[in-house]
């Protein structure tokens, strides 16, 4: 009696498995990279050790999710875009022009009482994420010129542009690095109580209900989804593939604008050169990474400006602050090749010529302990 | 009798719980046309999957030439000679003909030497009577045309065993003979052929041997020369009764109520499609439209429901005019289209059974308030259609292209005729169906046309249309060559007409 193994589809996968099965393999990527830190001459153990008592604690927290805000509406951005199979790798050029128009606004737009003027800042920072990835729109609405090139090859002229404004006429004066001056405190958004955490995690917060809601009860998400699957179907439909996709696109690059905004009004109250610093790029990472769900996305989100604190704060004891960059990147690495497991198990079978159907002959005790029969891989017609 | 090539013993596959083989016995002799006859579902495409290592079967042996093998993946089916042209082709719609073919074929150079390719493509394909322009592209050939591609594919990669799932149903009787007779040459060059199919003249007519497959059982297996319709139909649907429809016509009054003047269209490759074309509708009639495929048919239908531009000419319904409406305006005047590629086109495969009934009135008052999708609304609908029209699915929530084809087009008609139609325009709906949901689909028409909907029935099976429509329009070309009243004519004329050949006394009713 042979035997042999065989991948089978999972019919039904259980909460449990969805969320311990990425756990485990993030934990397969952080050994992975142990193995490279070992070879570098540091010990693993220290270095997460001290990664993982930089984040926690309460400031440690507080700072993760600082660090994660832009990454989350990156995040949002860019599994926004990919619900309807448009890749927007312009997170970076969105932000820039997101973070431009909303410095700029706050700084040399007319004089405001702080509320108004706050909401003017947001819809800048939104307008200039939206005009960022509408001129990738319209020739992909238009004449379907890939919009990953033209996304990407964006990110530079937007970078270039920021770059310039901070190194040219919107400099802070008298000073060395290449940044605008801070924006009045009466234009900062509140910290949520003395939590230390400002309230512009609220707005992430609720957007990211916002756009869960729009995906799944909405006519406009129900319209991205047949788009996505079958674009034939929608023209059947009635459904218009060149408004969309200006939406779509449109909406994905104005939340990669709020970016900016989140900064501006937040974190840093200003604008520097090279500020996304491939917020845009992580974005996708962390979509994927979150399944494109956007309440996930806020989880990772956060879990990635983890990552980045805690590799800066390694940094003083020798290790390059590119660690965080490799573990990012083996953790969506390790987390994607995972997701195979979550949709397919390994099953052993005995190979034998009596072998028969669950209906008739003796059942195979294999059938008892998982009720759920499987699907081969590749199901007919899926 | 030739000599035994392969033989399958006792498989079994299980889907979920669905068992689509049941110890399935099969003998495949060299020389030989085989044909596997049985109704959708029956688990014939699944067994000739599981020969050509799509699917593995969970029980059940493998002999080649009297040898046990294990075939785990087409490849493996490819070293020993197997081959299949699947119903959905498998070809590259952006690369030639020739280059579909010789993507399959062992001879791997490092450069692509187009002509040599073509001439070595022509070679192998005038052996059997199999024109192929090698230098085609395949998404401008016809789908006749493809499936030559996809003969001339196994042939050049010099398979023994070649398996066709459902040949015909892509193909005009005309062309479905020559088909066989290609096939006919291939078997006595002493190749094996498996054709699946469940149109039981054409298997008493072209098989050599005949295997009747039934809920994934062998029901029956006989020498063609032993078959009779009775043997064939009870082995096929066993002891259910059939009833063929009697056309009863529910034109009400001599008012045209669509019509189309002098429409003029372009194909995809921007050619004439449709040249001046003009035919009415009464209120409640079935009109056909008969032809050799690819005459316009597919054209015909877009323009109908407006997802192709019309270059010249108008088309009315009701008396207003919808020539230059978009395809969500022809939808809200009524008219539902039941296109040829239901599954990807008329049907979302990968979204669910609810998901699928709102695809056409997703924005409308039944199913969306302010934007936002009422979902109770769609799964009451659901579970309506799903009982009135008897559609078998694996859960509302599951994905609509795990059903079968019958279920699928039940689907898609179900939500069309909810909308109350003033118009439908179906594309070969019958085809590829099952003897069960074929007759659902045809009941679900009349039903239509007594209430007073219009039908545009495009068909290429004459009998079909001969059943079911009250009047005729022949296409050729781009032109519809004709009018004929159903029972002012009869096959001839019709064969005559899809041929090409016009009439002075052509009338225009």
């Amino acid at each position: 009696m042979r035997k042999r193994f065989r991948v089978v589809k999972r019919t039904d996968v259980s909460i449990g498995r969805r969320i311990f099965n990425p756990i485990l393999f993030v934990l397969l990527a952080l050994l992975f990279c142990g193995i490279f830190l070992a070879a570098l001459g540091f010990n693993p153990f220290t270095v997460y050790g001290k990664m993982l008592k930089t984040i926690c604690t309460p400031g440690g927290i507080t700072r993760s999710i600082q660090a994660g805000l832009p990454l989350m509406f990156t995040g949002l951005a860019v599994a926004f875009g990919y619900r309807m199979n448009l890749n927007n790798i312009g997170g970076d050029g969105q932000y820039a022009l997101g973070a431009i128009l909303c410095v700029g606004f706050a700084l040399y737009g007319p004089e405001m009482p702080a509320v108004p003027k706050i909401i003017v800042m947001f819809l800048c920072a939104m307008a200039g994420g939206a005009i960022a990835a509408l001129i990738a729109a319209i020739p992909k609405a238009l004449w379907n010129v890939s919009e990953t090139i033209l996304t990407m090859m964006l990110n530079y002229v937007f970078l270039y542009v920021l770059n310039y404004l901070m190194y040219g006429p919107w400099k802070e004066l008298n000073q060395m690095v290449a940044q605008t001056r801070v924006i009045p405190e009466k234009y900062w958004l509140p910290d949520i109580g003395n939590t230390g955490v400002n309230s512009i995690l609220i707005i992430v917060i609720l957007m990211a209900v916002a756009l869960y809601f729009f995906h799944k009860k909405t006519t406009k998400g129900f319209q991205m989804e047949v788009i996505r699957r079958s674009p034939r179907a929608a023209q059947y439909s009635g459904m218009s593939l060149a408004k969309n996709i200006l939406l779509v696109l449109g909406v994905s690059g104005a939340i990669a604008g709020l970016a900016g905004f989140a900064q501006v009004t937040s974190i840093i109250h200003r604008v520097q050169a090279d500020l996304p610093n491939n917020a845009g790029y992580t974005g996708i990472v962390i979509a994927f990474l979150a399944a494109l769900n956007p309440l996930v996305v806020l989880i990772v989100g956060f879990l990635f400006g983890a990552l980045q604190i805690s590799a800066v704060a390694v940094q003083v004891t020798g290790v390059p602050s590119q660690v965080a960059t490799m573990i990012q990147g083996s953790i969506m690495l390790f987390v994607i090749a995972g997701e195979f497991f979550i949709r397919y198990r390994i099953v052993k079978v005995k190979d034998t010529q009596t072998e028969g159907p669950p209906a008739s002959g003796p059942p195979d005790p294999d059938i008892i302990k998982e009720p759920a029969l499987t699907v081969e891989k590749g199901g007919e017609q899926a | 009798m030739g000599e035994l090539i392969l033989e399958m013993k006792q498989i079994t596959k299980v889907f979920g719980l669905i068992v689509a083989n049941d110890k399935v016995d099969l003998k495949i002799y060299a020389g030989e046309i085989h044909a596997l006859l049985g109704e959708n579902g029956a688990g014939k495409s699944t067994l000739m999957n599981i020969l050509t290592g799509i699917y593995r079967p969970d029980g059940g042996e493998i002999f080649y030439r009297g040898k046990r093998v294990e075939i785990r993946s087409p490849k493996d089916a490819a070293k020993l000679g197997i081959g299949m042209v699947h119903q959905h082709f498998r070809l590259i719609p952006t690369l030639s003909a020739a280059e579909n073919i010789f993507l399959y074929s062992n001879k791997k150079n490092f450069f692509l030497k187009q002509e040599e390719m073509q001439k070595e493509i022509a070679a192998c394909s005038k052996d059997f009577n199999l024109e192929v322009d090698a230098a085609a592209k395949v998404w401008q050939l016809s789908v006749g045309e493809q499936q030559r591609v996809e003969i001339v594919k196994l042939l050049y990669q010099g398979m023994e065993i070649l398996i066709l799932d459902e040949p015909s149903a892509v193909l005009t009787p005309q062309e479905a003979q020559s088909m066989f007779d290609t096939l006919r040459k291939m078997a006595d060059s002493g190749k094996a052929v498996v054709v699946i199919s469940h149109k039981m003249n054409e298997v008493m007519a072209n098989a050599d041997r005949i295997t009747v497959l039934r809920g994934g059982m062998v029901e029956d297996t006989m020498l063609a020369k032993d078959a009779t319709v009775a043997r064939l139909t009870k082995a096929v649907v066993g002891d259910r009764e059939y009833t063929p429809h009697v056309r009863e016509s529910y034109v009400t009054g001599d008012d045209f109520v669509f019509s189309m003047e002098h429409v003029t269209a372009l194909n995809d490759k921007n050619l004439p499609a449709l040249k001046d074309l003009s035919l009415s509708i009464r209120k409640g009639e079935i009109f056909g439209i008969a032809g050799v495929a690819g005459n316009g048919q597919r054209e015909l239908s877009e323009v109908i429901a407006g997802l192709r531009p019309v270059t010249e000419g108008t088309i009315t319904i009701y008396g207003e005019d919808i020539t230059k409406l978009s395809v969500k305006q022809h939808i809200k005047k009524g008219i539902s289209f039941i296109p040829e590629d239901r599954l990807h086109t008329g049907l979302v495969p990968e979204l669910n059974l609810m998901d699928n009934i709102i695809l056409t009135s997703y924005d409308t008052d039944r199913y969306s308030k302010h934007g936002i999708i009422q979902h109770a609304q769609m799964q009451t609908d659901a579970v309506e259609y799903v009982e009135k029209y008897e559609i078998k699915n694996g859960g509302l929530d599951q994905p609509v292209g795990l059903m079968s084809g019958g279920n699928q087009q039940k689907l898609l008609f179900a939500r069309e005729v909810s909308g109350n139609p003033s118009l439908i325009v179906a594309c070969y709906p019958v085809r590829g169906l099952d003897i069960g949901a074929a007759d659902a689909i045809r009941q679900i028409l009349l039903e239509q046309s007594q209430k007073g909907v219009s039908v545009v029935f495009i068909s290429e099976e004459l009998e079909e249309i001969f059943n079911m429509c009250d009047r005729v329009g022949v296409l050729c070309d781009g032109e519809l060559i004709g009018i004929r009243d159903i029972h002012e004519t009869d096959f001839m004329e019709i064969g005559r007409m899809m041929a090409g050949e016009k009439e002075e006394a052509a009338t225009y009713a």
